[in-house]
């Protein structure tokens, strides 16, 4: 007789590898460095950092444990508390890795934010989560000096790469290889929710909302890296994402590190050569990257793949958008294997859906649901799930998976609103094919997903209507070959002021200054008036209909002009 | 080609450069692969060139690479004025 076998699940599987047990301790800072460590990972890289100029700096995993405990130790002594928010505003520096996880560790929130952000997006997103310090570099204090006086909840910033001298009365310098080594450290005793990561993420209205995310997440994140992204003992990771988004931090710093693997990093702009030759160099044999990436290398064709030796790479995936079919195809020919999609977001923590390693890929398609997680698509009238197969829906999410955000940061009623019918709503449409195949089809609202990142139409026309010929303006999507999609805004001009070439410059510069160079319209169209409903309020979707060369739809409560 | 350089190296360093940034920017200076200038603002700068200059840049021959210093913006700027 065989005895009957229990499987576990995903969750219980990463419960039992990592030694959680339910209601114990589970600090991600500790998992990520010193858990490695009491594996025997000591003397094994963690962090193999390169910058364009091609200054390298290595870390072990030894290195990592007692360095983020000295600069643990060095925030509690400069005097903040477990629960404050604690902002990480880099470039992809080691200060900013190990960073992350030494705010983790003393018990702070960390908050990383897109070094591109200008003053404007960074003082949006700090006031609202009340952040007690920043750590930056000398080039982006520079922006922070501009906003620090209207935030009154902000105690300290902290320069990581200038001496004292360069700096201003209430800046500190931190220099983090010159910290006294601390080897034992008391790690904050979080437990499964205690607060970790907040980061912000765009919707269709109002400002960012802060996405608050807890220390069990790293069950999802761990599993998810090891199964998904096959990341394995000895594996040589690179993951183009920058930590100032969810992909840098939950692919880019936590699961990798709780997996073991030595983690690549190149700190520096794009160009396909030196990316080739960073791969060939380092060894890669994970790589995890995104369309637009892919795309742009693809526009660079084979050839430039040939004058390389990639044999390395063993597996390759793909997150930020849709890849395309044409990307699934290029990658198997130029890197003799397909990138495989893995669709995720902000508030979901970690892959849900995706192509596991050994599926037959569909090229464009997103793959099915990660075991452990509960997906469908949604009829958007009812909210119940489409029973038969191809109809397009919602895609919907069932509630309870580890790394499910737990918050949006003081905006309870932005939260419940992600949730229907007893499902979290993913905010994409999509359909199921009749082998539980995933196919996206495009947001359900209008946030803009440019090169993997989602832009808020909001935020946009908020900081155009501050521009002194902008009457009124509306933000939309507009179809790209690179970046899936662009922002376009659509403006009307005051009385005075007439369209031109200079001012369409000027004005895609005073947002790219204020808000991020995603965040600029990468077109500008001068119109009379925009179109609006009867109530006044501007109506985006037929803006992006006509860029998409969509059905406008039902436009009878449109005002007439 | 020096008056280019010097209104394009002119316009990098108001444009993408924080005032108060003392980091040194010259003509040969890496642009996109520095980190200076991103793949989305490239938009802007392209924009500005062609503005300046009165030409068009097919989008295929804008790539990053073209477009990663001072010097190759104004190589550019020499091959489309012959077009």
């Amino acid at each position: 007789m065989v005895a009957p076998t229990i499987a576990l699940s995903s969750w219980e599987t990463a419960e039992r590898e990592l030694g959680y047990r339910p209601s114990g301790p589970i600090n991600i800072g500790w998992y990520c460095s010193d858990r490695l460590c009491e594996l025997g990972l000591s003397a094994t890289p963690a962090l193999l950092w390169e910058d364009h100029q091609g200054n390298e700096r290595t870390y072990t995993y030894d290195d990592l444990r007692v360095k983020t405990n000295s600069f643990a130790a060095w925030l509690q002594a400069l005097g903040l508390r477990p629960g404050e928010r604690i902002c990480l505003f880099m470039d992809r520096v080691p200060e900013l890795y190990l960073g992350f996880l030494a705010i983790l560790k003393m018990g702070g929130i960390a908050q990383p934010l897109f070094s591109a952000f200008g003053d404007e997006s960074l003082h949006t997103r700090l006031e609202n989560a009340g952040t007690a310090a920043i750590i930056t570099q000398k080039k982006h204090v520079l922006k922070v000096r501009k906003i620090v006086g209207s935030l009154p909840e902000l105690k300290h910033v902290i320069v990581v790469d200038a001496p004292a001298s360069q700096l201003k009365p209430g800046e500190v310098a931190l220099e983090l290889d010159a910290l006294p080594p601390v080897q034992q450290f008391d790690v904050y005793p979080s437990t499964a929710e205690t607060p970790s990561v907040l980061h912000y993420t765009s919707g269709t209205t109002g400002q960012p909302k802060g996405a608050q995310h807890v220390h069990y997440s790293l069950i999802a994140q761990y599993i998810t890296s090891r199964v998904v992204l096959d990341l394995k003992p000895g594996d040589i990771y690179w993951c183009n994402a920058d930590p100032g988004w969810v992909t840098g931090t939950s692919y880019g710093i936590i699961g990798p590190w709780a997996c073991g693997v030595t983690q690549v990093v190149l700190d520096a702009g794009f160009q396909a050569d030196r990316w080739y030759a960073f791969l060939q160099k380092r060894r890669v044999t994970v790589w995890y990257s995104a369309p637009t990436a892919i795309r742009l290398l693809m526009r660079e064709g084979t050839a430039l793949v040939r004058k390389y030796d990639l044999s390395s790479l063993r597996h390759l995936c793909s997150v930020g958008e849709p890849l395309n079919a044409e990307a699934v195809i290029w990658s198997e020919e130029a890197f003799g294997r397909p990138f495989h999609d893995t669709f995720w977001q902000t508030e979901t923590g970690c892959i849900v859906i995706t192509n596991l390693p050994g599926m037959q890929v569909r090229p464009g398609s997103m793959g099915k649901p990660f075991p452990g997680i509960e997906a469908t698509v949604l009829d958007p009238k009812t909210y119940e799930p489409h029973t038969a197969p191809g109809r397009v829906g919602l895609i919907a999410l069932r509630p309870g998976w580890p790394s499910m955000v737990r918050s949006y940061w003081k905006n309870p009623t932005g939260y419940q609103n992600k949730f229907r019918n007893g499902w979290y709503l993913c905010g994409d449409r999509a359909s199921i094919d009749p082998d539980g195949y995933f196919w996206f089809v495009g947001r359900d609202d209008d946030v803009i997903n440019t090169g993997g990142h989602l832009v808020g139409p909001f935020e946009i026309e908020s900081a155009l209507l501050e521009h002194p010929a902008v009457a009124e303006s509306a933000a939309v999507a507009k179809p790209d070959p690179i970046n899936m999609e662009v922002v376009k805004a659509f403006v009307a001009l005051k009385p005075g002021y007439e369209p031109s070439a200079d001012l369409e410059l000027e004005i895609m510069n005073t947002i790219r200054r204020k808000l991020s160079p995603l965040a600029m319209p990468q077109e500008i169209e001068f119109i009379a008036a925009l179109p609006k409903t009867r109530s006044g309020k501007i109506v985006r979707r037929v803006l992006r209909a006509q860029e998409f060369g969509e059905p406008v739809g039902d436009v009878s409560t449109l005002m007439e002009e | 080609m020096d008056d280019f350089t010097t209104v394009i190296l002119d316009y990098v360093k108001r444009e993408y450069i924080e005032e108060g940034d003392d980091r040194e920017v010259g003509v040969d200076t890496p642009l996109i692969s520095g980190g200076i200038v991103d793949s989305f603002s490239m938009v802007s700068l392209k924009r500005f060139v062609e503005k300046k200059y009165g030409i068009q840049i097919p989008d295929a021959d804008a790539t990053p690479a073209a477009f990663d210093s001072v010097t190759k913006i104004a190589e550019l700027v020499v091959r489309f004025q012959k077009v």
